[in-house]
């Protein structure tokens, strides 16, 4: 990686790290040939924010607020992740009630986070009209997420033990109604994403993870599962009432009969998993035992249950993003001894290096995208060759990206 | 409901029996945990072993044979004299609610905290492995790329955030409450 040679005929791009709207904002090194990407270095921890040390001073609830906060938008699979290792370590029983509420809001949650990743990916290579579509449907599942925990993004709905607010006989219509926009609205992006011209000359053969990659770099998620793994928490182990419904594996080759891996893949995956979730949420609402909502409705009786154990947990949930992992050690005193948290996109890093070696320039928008980062990080570019510096902010690498969907319409 | 076997799928306890007779005394313990859920209470079983540091790469090496494992991430604990590192693997996924969490431990006394890479058998830990590097102070022998991986390049040497002991980053912090005195 010498930088001195001027006969070299390599260059180095790195992009990154801020987006200041954006969380986990990661740093790119790309080692360029004219516009093939020869090599990829990815950095991170500019917004390592230790939040796992900001829980050394906080109780098992106070860190449900806190794990809320950890991402914007899989604000309740982090909170949900960790009650599934308290309720591990502490042997915590959850109502069966609560497990169905469950799965309703974290497929609430799936359909909101691919809705909105598919508007970006449409943005990425300068389909922006899809983008105001994907947002209106979105904006519904927002107003749906209100509705059943009155909030919008922070959900504020978990409970170590279940959850905090139940889904009452009057409100089921309204989630029917709103299931039925989502179905029609489904079948009408189906045949934007996987029909159009566009999006199939800009994804297909387009940052290709193959399975054995996918397997060895440990990858989770629809960004596994595009490339023929079948790995799915949701699927592979019984946890809320997942155990009881009927899911299986959503890979590409339901729909196309192959599997490719590559970014046009990764789009069909996501969207089948959007059927998929509303499917999940009739099911549950069909199949809903009464019952209590929460293992102890008394926190200060909780917390001082809590406080008795000792032991360690592993709590394991289906994000939109891929399996979440979160780890608990128990001592017996107020805070826990030991939290991990680990989010899907930190397994799905080193994939990236593969799916962008050998593209162009123009792609990196749409490839990075693919794997649904926590981040769209490709906010400054600044190419480096002999001393001589260019920037290129976003706009400009968006601009690059249109321009190549442009130049291959013609 | 009993799931479907494939062939070579081991049980938990069949996979604990393999590993105990392979090993012998170098599995200190291992204890299987079942949880149950939904309504229909199905199972999904949690297997906690703790392994000696001499056989843990060996451990591994049969793991990847079985089959090749899912890694989502290594966690650790300072336990005061020994620093434990937790190595929370998945296998037999792939078939409805057969999946295994194994969860593999091993101690690492402080004054030699070394390890050896598994990237070598599993390229996907070296996120996880760099990490376990600059937060616990834990030397992975033989690591692909022993960069820092969260921490910024100017941190400070010898102080690890994950410690608890003196080498833990308590002298760095700022208690906001505390500057107006």
């Amino acid at each position: 990686m010498s930088s001195e040679a001027t006969t070299k005929t390599t260059y180095h791009i790195p992009i990154g790290p801020i987006h200041p709207a954006l969380k986990e904002p990661v740093h790119f090194e790309f080692e360029i040939s004219g516009e093939r990407i020869i090599d990829v270095d990815v950095k991170l921890g500019h917004v390592h924010r230790a939040v796992e040390w900001a829980s050394r001073k906080r109780n098992p609830v106070q860190i449900l607020y806190l794990a809320e906060r950890i991402c914007g938008i899989c604000s309740y699979c982090h909170p949900i992740a960790f009650s599934l290792a308290v309720e591990a370590a502490a042997d915590i029983e959850v109502p069966e009630r609560a497990e169905y509420l469950r799965v309703i809001q974290g497929e609430l949650e799936r359909i909101t986070s691919h809705i909105l990743w598919a508007g970006v990916a449409a943005h990425e290579i300068g389909f922006d009209t899809v983008l105001f579509l994907t947002w209106e449907i979105r904006e519904k599942a927002l107003d749906l997420t209100e509705y059943l925990t009155g909030n919008r993004v922070t959900k504020g709905i978990t409970m170590i033990g279940g959850v905090r607010r139940d889904i009452t006989k009057d409100m089921i219509p309204r989630i029917q109604k709103d299931l039925k926009f989502f179905k029609d609205n489904f079948q009408k992006l189906a045949h934007i994403f996987l029909d159009d011209k566009t999006f199939k000359m800009r994804s297909q053969n387009c940052g290709i993870l193959t399975k054995e990659d996918a397997l060895k770099l440990c990858a989770v998620g629809p960004t596994t599962r595009a490339s023929g793994v079948k790995k799915d928490v949701r699927v592979d182990t019984s946890y809320f009432a997942y155990g009881d419904l009927d899911i299986d594996y959503i890979t590409p080759d339901k729909l196309t009969g192959k599997i490719n891996g590559d970014v046009y893949d990764r789009i069909i995956t996501r969207l089948l998993e959007v059927k998929q979730s509303i499917e999940l949420i009739e099911q549950c609402i069909d199949k809903m035992p009464a019952g209590d909502i929460v293992a102890e409705p008394k926190i200060p009786k909780l917390l001082a249950q809590l406080k008795k154990v000792n032991g360690e947990g592993v709590g394991r949930h289906e994000a939109p993003r891929g399996e979440v992992i979160h780890y608990v050690k128990l001592t017996g005193e107020d805070a826990p001894y030991t939290w991990k948290v680990r989010a899907p996109t930190y397994n799905n890093i080193l994939p990236w290096i593969p799916m962008l070696k050998g593209e162009q320039i123009a792609d990196i928008p749409i490839v990075a995208a693919s794997t649904d980062p926590c981040m769209s990080c490709t906010n400054r570019v600044a190419i480096v060759n002999n001393g001589k510096h260019y920037e290129l902010n976003k706009e400009e690498l968006h601009r690059l990206s249109v321009e190549k969907t442009r130049r291959l319409m013609r | 409901m009993s799931p479907k076997k494939e062939n070579n799928q081991k049980n938990p306890e069949e996979l604990v029996k393999y590993f105990k007779d392979e090993f012998k005394t170098s599995i200190r313990s291992a204890e299987i945990k079942k949880r149950k859920a939904g309504s229909k209470k199905n199972e999904t079983s949690t297997i906690w072993m703790k392994v000696e540091k001499s056989a843990f790469k060996d451990v591994i090496k049969h793991l990847v044979d079985y089959q090749f494992p899912h890694l989502p991430v290594v966690s650790g604990n300072d336990l005061g004299k020994t620093i434990e590192l937790i190595y929370h693997f998945t296998v037999n996924y792939g078939t409805r609610m057969n999946e295994i969490n194994l969860h593999i431990s091993v101690d690492l006394p402080k004054s030699k905290p070394e390890i050896e890479t598994i990237c070598d058998l599993i390229p996907g830990a070296l996120v996880t492995e760099r990490e376990k590097q600059e937060m616990l102070g834990v030397k992975i022998v033989g690591i692909p790329d022993a960069r820092k991986l969260f921490l910024p390049d100017d941190w400070p040497e010898n102080i690890y955030p994950w410690r608890r002991d003196e080498t833990g980053p308590e002298k760095y912090y700022k208690n906001l409450h505390e500057v107006k005195k």
